[in-house]
């Protein structure tokens, strides 16, 4: 793999990242809106659980940006070894999300959470050794 | 953390490992995507792989969604990461591949990892919810909620 290549999978990389946790931050800022999935289904039902989140505007967001996140995956998986692409966007993504959780989401990001996320990160490196 | 849930973020772990592990196989089918033939991808969707990968895909996404209703994304992704351990050892036990002591250290950290993270509280409460849950408590604790704290803690 030349120079240009490299640069081209670690953008595709880059791109998968960050479409990624904008997907996430926008699903979980979706549920929490929503609330309870079990509670919701238990008054509702199943169909009226379902209604409830696919009519959530974060929920059609998040799934906007999850889909072009799957994209990106499928058409840098074709170009790049998944041993690479995979491990590297899912581990980067936990940094990402641990940042985008405490600012955006305002969550509970103390330091056992912090912790986690660098073991995660630091473990799927390893693993795609 | 009940016994169900427990089991949805099972089942989050099950089918991401083994999804992305069918996208995988079903992608090296394709071959190289170029991107003035991005309609390619489409192709992609015919391949069993490929659809069965998706069809485990769309049952994590359910799985997924359930457990950020209930739990905070810092809690749900590591939990989920395990996925990564399932699938190395499956490969070492069940399709009997080499796991290099690099990729031990990997497993290690996951599961130290998720072991830290699923030991603390599963989700941040909003400051309005946190009073609603602290009134409630109050009035259940002294019902007689129109005497003044001073008199109730004497």
């Amino acid at each position: 793999m030349n120079h240009a290549q490299t640069y081209a999978v670690w953008l595709m990389i880059g791109v998968i990242v960050v479409l990624a946790t904008a997907g996430d931050v926008f699903m979980a800022a979706a549920m929490r809106q929503i609330g309870d999935f079990d509670e919701i289904r238990a008054h509702s039902g199943m169909t009226g659980a379902i209604l409830a989140v696919i009519g959530n505007g974060r929920f059609l967001l998040g799934l906007l940006c999850m889909t072009f996140s799957f994209f990106s995956l499928l058409f840098a998986l074709s170009w790049a070894d998944v041993s690479l692409v995979a491990p590297a966007a899912a581990a980067l993504t936990f940094v990402t999300n641990a940042f985008a959780a405490k600012w955006i989401l305002k969550e509970n990001v103390d330091r056992r959470r912090w912790l986690a996320a660098v073991f995660v990160c630091s473990g799927v490196f390893f693993l795609a050794r | 953390m009940t016994f169900r849930r427990y089991m949805v973020l099972i089942a989050v772990m099950v089918t991401a490992a083994f999804g992305d592990t069918f996208l995988s196989a079903g992608m090296r089918e394709v071959g190289p995507v170029s991107i003035h033939h991005l309609s390619t991808l489409f192709v992609a969707l015919k391949i069993p792989w490929v659809l069965a990968g998706i069809a485990l895909l769309t049952v994590f996404f359910a799985s997924y969604l359930a457990a950020l209703s209930w739990a905070d994304l810092t809690f749900v992704l590591p939990a989920t990461s395990f996925g990564y351990v399932i699938i190395a050892l499956l490969s070492r036990f069940w399709l009997h591949e080499t796991i290099t002591p690099a990729r031990w250290i990997g497993i290690l950290l996951i599961t130290l990892g998720v072991g830290f993270v699923t030991r603390g509280p599963s989700y941040t409460q909003s400051a309005a919810k946190v009073s609603a849950i602290e009134q409630a408590a109050d009035s259940a604790t002294y019902p007689d909620a129109s005497q003044p704290a001073k008199e109730r803690s004497a």
